[in-house]
């Protein structure tokens, strides 16, 4: 097994320039850094062209797994360092092909000199290794337009680095980039599914999750805050932002008609989300909403609920079927746990008829029966904000002890 | 001390004993209950019903608690029974059962039922022709054991499974409680099988624990009704130390399992070659492949086999006689009665059943302690004279 001593990785999405070119690069560090925290050895050398990795020791499959996740990577190549001899560069090159090859492909050798001092030139160097290549292994065949395999030979000054490897990182832009937003998380399905999606655009999300005890379960939290560990893969950390809601459900449960009783609790919702936005600098609200799922998100639910802010609401998942979002989410890695079946806050106090079409005034003279204003803040002063790492875990699943019990 | 009665019970693992103490006084909560002392308890529950179910190759929902082997054949075969009444009445069983399944099936023909117990030959073995003719169109159930736990003999549950392919709605049960972690497990479990029984304490867990395998789709109506708990098959609340410790002794019985059931097998074989030959010994289970690796039966002539384990014990051995019943009547229960031998032979008998934890040197001890015994006896009944 071949033991890579750097990584390099290319960014995506070439066209910006200028300065957000080196806010793109600066962020992109900034997040690789984040996922790679437990790796203390690891440099990381953000350049204009790209970004150089010096594992120090790290093993490279476990770094693949994290930078697989990392938004804004086009391409990465594992690579190794060696000294500048063709010695150390017709070795190396032996072993990372006789790794990789396998009978029928094809390939070809690509070097390129940074550096023009050293002893060989491109062809030199080209002619040189493929005969070593040919010399020891059998059934090469040599392919310039389309090979299988390419081994990269890059001769800087202080090195010689080899890879033979393109990886596809998930593009999209580096979570940050675009700015900062509230997400609406509930814990079921469509909900992560959105939240994948904004940061692929770069946006930085907040997590902003409902929770009624006793009415909800300690464990719906556990999982909403497990879930945002499971999306925290794919830019290092989030903000887990925990709002107390049952006094507010309560009330409307005692004061509003049945029929409205969706539509006011998530006219709460969305103003509590606004104010956590616009307290921690956040421009935009993301939610998981899609068109017609359910009773509160038909066009006309929408409208009554969406009345009480101005802010850019945004829904990633608005226009999917909800067969396209599960499957998303089990790509995301979110979908087993987002089937739990722990009661969360959307479903307690749910009417057995809640209105599809409600009306935009109703809404309004019925919310302005409660003391709006006193209850908003008094969630607003106990909400619990709560840093998530890649993978952390909240539900206590106890699987370890029951393996050594049994 | 030598240990030679593992088919009565084996002596508890201590790393099980000390899962079901953690587990008794730490995971105490309900299974059934709502928070979360009751979940842990519950997640503890099906991580030990899918271990079990993985060690076994089966589907986790196709296992249930019981309290062991005599609750999980009763369930099996009176569940059965009682499910299948009104497609018809008729029940097999064999003549070489375990009591738990025996009485059952007494019991059954009490209320109405008809019952066949089928013969065994010279072996203790069962013909698959007799069960082709006993089965007619009234044939609910089948009831054969695996291994049987007087003399070692292995039924041929392969050759009844084909037969049985032919009559799918007849529930096949195999009472499988000598059979398990003795290197025969594909030969009395095979995927004909609807329903089989384990118990616990036969594998160096606690007692008052076992298994019931019930196929998926296979119908029981449950003895016993309650809160519902096992899918409603066995009300009644968990024993899950006894559950955790049981699926922990499944694992460690099943680790190295050809190892230790050839080991047992050496010990037999090493007995069976002092014992060969010997006059006025005859031997019921020979070292073979009709017979399990960890049961060896055999008489000595002219001496109640109840006198024998007491001389036995003097030395500090422990066996057993192969049936308490068939000394007192010896007109059903025994094993040896069903094969037709002599009535004086049968009350001879005894059993020496081993395990993975005893040796060879253990068998040497035997060896050395019973032929002072046998050259007593041998003597005063004159063995060997003519």
């Amino acid at each position: 097994m071949i033991k890579y001593t750097e990584v390099m990785i290319r960014y995506g999405e070439l066209s910006t320039k200028g300065k957000n070119r080196k806010d793109f690069i600066g962020r992109l560090a900034g997040n690789v850094t984040k996922v790679l925290r437990d790796f203390p050895e690891i440099e990381i050398h953000p350049r204009h062209d790209r970004m150089h990795i010096v594992l120090n020791g790290a093993p490279f499959e476990q770094i693949d797994k994290r930078l697989k996740k990392v938004f804004g990577i086009q391409t990465y190549s594992p690579a190794i360092k060696v000294p500048r001899t063709l010695k150390d560069i017709e070795e190396t090159s032996l072993a990372l092909m006789q790794e990789t090859f396998k009978d029928g492909m094809t390939f070809k050798i690509n070097t390129k000199r940074a550096d023009h001092r050293f002893e060989y030139d491109t062809n030199q160097l080209n002619n040189l290794v493929g005969d070593y290549l040919y010399d020891h292994m059998d059934n090469l065949k040599a392919e310039m337009k389309h090979p299988d395999l390419v081994l990269r030979i890059e001769v800087r000054s202080d090195a010689i680095y080899i890879s033979n490897q393109m990886l596809h990182g998930i593009g999209g832009m580096p979570v940050g980039t675009a700015g900062k937003a509230v997400m609406m998380l509930s814990g079921g399905i469509d909900s992560p599914v959105a939240s994948y999606l904004a940061m692929k655009r770069g946006v930085e999300i907040e997590m902003v999750h409902f929770f009624s005890p006793p009415y909800t379960t300690e464990k719906a939290l556990a999982k909403a805050k497990e879930l945002t560990g499971i999306l925290a893969n794919y830019c290092g950390k989030i903000n887990f932002i925990a709002v107390p809601f049952a006094e507010i459900q309560e009330t409307i449960k005692e004061k509003i008609p049945e029929g409205y009783l969706m539509t006011v609790q998530r006219r709460f919702m969305l103003q509590l989300a606004d104010r956590i936005r616009a307290k921690r600098g956040g421009l935009a609200i993301f939610n998981g909403e899609s068109v017609g799922q359910v009773a509160s998100q038909t066009l006309q639910s929408m409208v009554a609920i969406n009345d009480v802010t101005t802010t850019p609401v945004i829904r990633p998942v608005a226009t999917m079927d909800k067969t396209e979002i599960i499957d998303r989410a089990e790509k995301i890695g979110t979908f087993d746990l987002s089937i739990q079946p722990f009661e969360d806050c959307c479903t307690i106090f749910a009417p057995p008829r809640p209105k599809t079409k409600p009306k935009l005034d109703k809404a309004r003279a019925y919310e302005d029966r409660l003391d709006a204003e006193g209850m908003i803040q008094r969630a607003m002063d106990s909400i619990e904000v709560t840093p998530i790492y890649p993978n952390q875990k909240f539900l206590d699943d106890k699987a370890q002890e029951d393996k050594d019990l049994l | 001390m030598i240990y030679f009665d593992n088919s009565a019970t084996t002596k508890i693992d201590p790393s099980v004993l000390a899962t079901y103490d953690k587990v008794a006084t730490e995971i105490w909560g309900n299974p059934s209950s709502l928070h979360k002392m009751g979940d842990r308890a519950h997640q503890l529950l099906e991580a030990s019903r899918k271990q079990i179910a993985d060690l076994l190759g089966v589907k986790q929902h196709e296992i249930f608690f019981t309290s062991g082997g005599t609750e999980s054949n009763n369930t099996a075969i009176k569940g059965t029974a009682f499910q299948k009444r009104e497609f018809g009445k008729h029940i097999i069983t064999s003549s070489v059962e375990h009591a738990s399944v025996a009485n059952a099936f007494t019991s059954l023909q009490n209320l109405g039922y008809r019952v066949t117990r089928l013969p065994v030959d010279k072996d203790g073995r069962v013909n698959v022709n007799d069960l082709r003719n006993a089965i007619d169109s009234d044939t609910t159930l089948v009831s054969i054991m695996g291994v049987n736990n007087e003399i070692g003999t292995i039924q041929p549950i392969e050759e009844i499974s084909d037969l049985l392919s032919n009559y799918p709605t007849i529930q096949f049960h195999v009472d499988n409680v000598q059979a398990l972690g003795k290197n025969i497990w594909d030969k009395v479990f095979t995927p004909r099988v609807d329903l089989t029984s384990l118990s616990a304490h036969k594998f160096h867990a606690p007692r008052g624990i076992g298994v019931l395998y019930k196929k998926e789709g296979k119908m029981l109506t449950p003895l016993h009704d309650g809160g519902g708990q096992e899918k409603g098959l066995r009300s009644g609340t968990e024993n899950l130390p006894a559950i955790a410790g049981m699926a922990k002794a499944i694992r460690l019985l099943l680790e190295n399992e050809p190892e230790k059931a050839a080991k047992e097998e050496a010990i037999k074989e090493k007995i069976i070659d002092y014992l060969q030959d010997k006059p006025g010994i005859k031997i019921f289970s020979p070292a073979n492949a009709v017979f399990a690796p960890h049961i060896l039966c055999f008489s000595l002539e002219g001496i109640r086999g109840e006198t024998l384990v007491h001389t036995l014990e003097d030395q500090d051995i422990y066996v057993s006689t192969t049936s308490a019943c068939a000394s007192k009547t010896a007109d059903e229960a025994s094993t040896l009665v069903a094969m037709r031998v002599d009535d004086k032979i049968a009350t001879s008998a005894i059993r020496l059943s081993f395990d993975e934890t005893n040796t060879l040197a253990e068998a040497d001890q035997f060896i050395e302690v019973f032929d002072k015994i046998y050259h007593h006896f041998a003597k005063i009944n004159h063995l060997g004279e003519n």
